[in-house]
């Protein structure tokens, strides 16, 4: 599956400054780890020690919030997208 | 000058410049404002706070920003009532309600767009802009005017009628997104990244914006007298104001403005209809799982709180507690408050109440201690959360016979006296 990821502005470090990228994977999580095999850096950055997402990063897919749904396990169909925002905002 | 050394990352400390800058780059924990507290305590003194201005900025140093002339609608100062009537309802002792609907455009929330905007002027910013459940974006728009700043507010598309009039009537841009407050925030976190060179007063200024909250504790405590209260009940949204009003007690203390150190219990206030971190201190776990808004409170309708997890370590390591309470507790809590004391809160002041009430109930809140309510809200902005029978008590016709037969004013009474005999 081809998917649409966004990049938030602190990311934008480890892309070179690309805000949209295009990766495969058939769940978020793939998706995620595709991100970190062609950019490396994100993993340590979303996930902590135990591999889920960092309590401050959340991950939408299309509009919802993956953990809404199955999480990293959640899975994309061609031509979706992914975003990754930080969820310190708001309020 | 101001007293900010810097910002830090709250999670992993790395330290970072007093810029437009909201989240940790490294693990994305939000930065908080770091003050040169030696010289604080050099500079402070009750003296010159009782000779500055009668708003928020008589705090000035205690603020994220320096300035002369800061973005201010007379935002502050505002009443902190004994609430002895409630208290005599909730079997309480010695009970003040802080009355925050007293501010400019009606909620607290003109205490922390003051200060964003302020500081987002001073880094060179013109646009302006929010995610809001309503309060915030009244306060924006209006500040934005004053200042001469292009406004941008995003609302979710199903807000409370008088919360759109009193946005859009400043006349900046006021968008309403087809989606929950979640969802209008999320958006607005997106376009952060989109368009740098605005401010978005809780994305990217936010860190300064929250700082504003302080000002809730700080005027508390002059209030009484440079004393700390023994129990705050402070409604919980993003849970950022929670967090700020405790640390605002503890500052207060730190820079050498409180004897002692304050031991203040904190409570938390959600509705039953959107409680995730209500839900979370019930079930004693630390994961703060989001919810979808289900509440007449609008203005707390955030079903995943930015600051969640730090408003529920506040709470436990205070020794207070948490309650959620129902759209018609909720309206209950308005309608005790007005009753009682005069005061007509929005939902979230309902929310409050009700929370109180229930606290108090459990024992949790007790008549020993010097307890204030914080009401941040005002009661006009959102009417149609009361129901029909809040109306006149009798239509007459323009009669003394018609008036006579509707009205019995001297059964209110204590003792029934009767009126017309000059009880008074």
């Amino acid at each position: 599956m081809s998917v649409t990821v966004h990049i938030p502005a602190q990311l934008r470090t480890l892309t070179a400054g690309a805000g949209e990228l295009s990766l495969t994977g058939s769940t978020v999580g793939e998706v995620l780890k595709a991100l970190d095999a062609a950019h490396p850096g994100f993993a340590e950055r979303l996930f902590d020690d135990a591999g889920n997402l960092r309590r401050f990063v959340n991950v939408f897919l299309a509009e919802e919030d993956v953990r809404f749904l199955d999480g990293l396990d959640t899975p994309v169909a061609d031509g979706q997208t992914v975003s990754v925002v930080p969820a310190v905002a708001g309020g | 000058m101001d007293y900010v050394t810097g910002l830090r990352c709250r999670e992993c400390a790395r330290p970072y410049p007093a810029e437009a800058l909201h989240v940790c780059d490294y693990c994305f924990g939000p930065l908080e404002v770091v003050y040169d507290y030696e010289a604080l305590r050099r500079v402070v003194s009750r003296g010159q706070i009782a000779a500055g201005p009668p708003t928020i900025w008589r705090y000035a140093p205690l603020l994220p920003v320096a300035d002369e002339a800061p973005i201010d609608l007379g935002t502050g100062c505002t009443p902190l009532v004994r609430a002895d009537r409630l208290a005599a309802e909730l079997g309480l002792g010695e009970l003040w309600i802080k009355n925050d609907t007293a501010n400019p455009t009606g909620s607290f929330k003109d205490r922390v767009v003051s200060v964003a905007l302020t500081k987002a002027r001073q880094l060179g910013f013109k646009v302006v802009a929010c995610a809001s459940t309503g309060n915030l974006a009244n306060s924006v728009a209006a500040h934005a005017a004053r200042a001469g700043m292009v406004s941008v507010v995003f609302i979710p598309h199903d807000l409370e009628a008088a919360k759109v009039v009193t946005t859009a009537v400043y006349g900046g841009h006021v968008v309403a997104v087809e989606g929950t407050y979640d969802d209008v925030n999320r958006l607005c976190a997106e376009l952060t990244s989109e368009h740098p060179a605005w401010a978005f007063v809780n994305v990217n200024v936010r860190t300064y914006y929250a700082e504003g909250s302080k000002t809730l504790a700080f005027e508390v405590a002059e209030q009484l007298g440079w004393q700390a209260p023994d129990h705050v009940v402070v409604p919980v949204a993003s849970g950022s104001q929670l967090v700020k009003v405790a640390r605002g007690f503890a500052e207060l203390h730190e820079v050498g403005l409180l004897d002692e150190a304050p031991h203040v219990r904190v409570s938390g206030a959600q509705a039953a209809g959107c409680a995730p971190v209500a839900t979370a201190f019930a079930e004693g776990t630390d994961a703060i799982r989001p919810v979808r808004p289900k509440t007449i409170a609008k203005s707390l309708a955030i079903g995943n709180p930015a600051d969640g997890w730090y408003a529920l370590k506040t709470v436990r390591d205070s020794g207070g507690s948490f309650a959620s309470v129902t759209d018609d507790e909720i309206v209950d809590g308005i309608r005790l408050l007005a009753r009682t004391e005069g005061i007509f809160a929005e939902t979230a002041g309902g929310v409050t109440i009700a929370t109180l009430a229930k606290l108090a109930r459990e024992g949790v809140v007790r008549a020993d201690e010097r307890v204030v309510a914080y009401v941040t809200g005002h009661g006009l902005k959102t009417v149609e959360a009361l129901p029909d029978t809040v109306r006149p008590t009798a239509t007459i016709a323009p009669t003394l016979e018609a008036f006579a037969a509707a009205v019995d004013v001297g059964a209110d009474l204590d003792g029934g006296a009767d009126l017309d005999r000059g009880g008074r």
